[in-house]
């Protein structure tokens, strides 16, 4: 309720008209991270790490006809020195991992990460002894696109749901992550392993992702070993 | 005008040139083999790329561990040489076989430098050493692999090695 004829108030903590903040009309009053997270998430740069055919719907995104440039990610840099977000199109083999953790690394903060496409969100099918299954293994993903490949629509609704994650999520200082997640977050650290074993990893050849064996047996094209 | 040569006299020149004995020849689907001993590969395929016009067009390995029909005197690994000849459209294929405790071939390279990187492969995959080869090492598999995948006993999934790596979460990166 405005005092002086052109200015609007800020109501203070008491709660009591005339004891708060007063602005001239016109003004929004807003938080800096509401701010920042606003210009970030309208400007997000990918870093196109497309290894495999999901590339090319990376591509098409990229396009005129659906144009990523409308979300303001049209500049693909492939340098990840300046980039925050990061497009993993395709699958990774276990030659690539290193790679990609390397360049995931380099990228500065605030970082976000899309896995695009089957192979990269589960290792699609190819459930073999070079792709990793499933690319959020090794690095922290927070939006995964289903699909083989995913249509570019749905390229654009997973930048869309990133955009909601960095306004919702992040902070002037960096990314904090969802609220509701980061507890889980430093669950998660102290529950799984990181480090990598000397040898070989815990992973039997005749188990499905989750540990358990097969019903009906495998197919017939890997023998398992006696 | 180029004729077109058929196989019976293209291999009845060749036991002409190398002799009797030095490879036998069977059929299989339409490809017609050649199966000769690692000793005699060389001179026979010297004689089929200088003689008689053949150029290498693929070079590959099969592993017949557990081959139903196959005895088990007769060797585990074949390597099958594909040649074409450009100018009478034969095509042959040349097999030779090799045994585990230390297979070794010798290698084609002299003959044809396209084989660098089909013998490195055939490498990677089921271990054959090419002896004379100028760079025998991996080429799909990363460098410290310690197995060769398409051997038959070796698991569609692996041992494991492809989640050998360590875990970065957000707070480390």
């Amino acid at each position: 309720m405005a005092v002086k004829p052109g200015l609007i108030e800020l109501p203070g903590r008491s709660g009591k008209s005339g004891s708060g903040v007063f602005a001239p009309e016109g003004t929004i009053f807003t938080t800096l991270d509401a701010v920042v997270n606003w210009c970030r998430k309208n400007s997000l740069w990918p870093m196109p790490f497309a290894t495999a055919c999901c590339g090319i719907e990376l591509m098409a995104v990229g396009s005129s006809r659906f144009d990523i440039a409308r979300f303001g990610a049209e500049v693909m840099r492939f340098s990840p020195r300046q980039c925050d977000l990061m497009i993993v199109a395709g699958r990774v083999v276990m030659k690539m991992m290193p790679v990609l953790q390397r360049i995931w690394l380099q990228m500065p903060e605030p970082k976000y990460a899309i896995s695009m496409g089957a192979c990269a969100s589960s290792g699609g099918i190819f459930d073999t002894y070079a792709v990793v299954q499933g690319v959020d293994r090794f690095i922290p993903i927070d939006v995964y696109i289903p699909g083989c490949p995913p249509r570019p629509e749905q390229i654009l609704r997973a930048v869309m749901d990133v955009q909601a994650k960095v306004q919702k999520g992040g902070s002037a200082l960096g990314n904090l992550g969802l609220p509701e997640l980061r507890r889980m977050e430093e669950q998660l650290v102290q529950i799984k392993p990181r480090a990598a074993l000397p040898g070989v990893a815990t992973e039997r050849a005749d188990e499905s992702r989750y540990g358990y064996r097969l019903p009906g047996g495998e197919s017939l094209v890997g023998r398992r070993d006696s | 005008m180029k004729t077109l040569k058929t196989p019976d006299k293209t291999l009845a020149e060749l036991r002409k040139r190398l002799g009797e004995g030095v490879f036998t020849v069977s059929e299989n689907l339409d490809n017609l083999r050649l199966h000769v001993p690692a000793a005699k590969l060389i001179d026979l395929l010297t004689a089929l790329r200088n003689d008689f016009g053949f150029q290498l067009t693929e070079l590959g390995g099969e592993d017949y561990l557990g081959y139903p029909g196959r005895s088990a005197s007769r060797d585990r690994f074949e390597v099958h040489y594909i040649l074409l000849n450009h100018d009478t459209a034969e095509r042959l294929v040349v097999k030779t076989g090799v045994s585990d405790p230390d297979p070794t071939l010798p290698s084609v390279y002299s003959l044809w430098h396209g084989a660098d990187w089909m013998e490195r492969e055939v490498f990677d995959m089921y271990g054959i050493i090419f002896a004379g080869h100028p760079d025998l090492r991996r080429i799909l598999m990363p460098e410290g692999f310690r197995s060769f995948p398409l051997r038959k006993d070796y698991p569609l999934r692996g041992r494991g090695e492809r989640h050998n790596f360590s875990r970065l979460t957000r707070e480390e990166s």
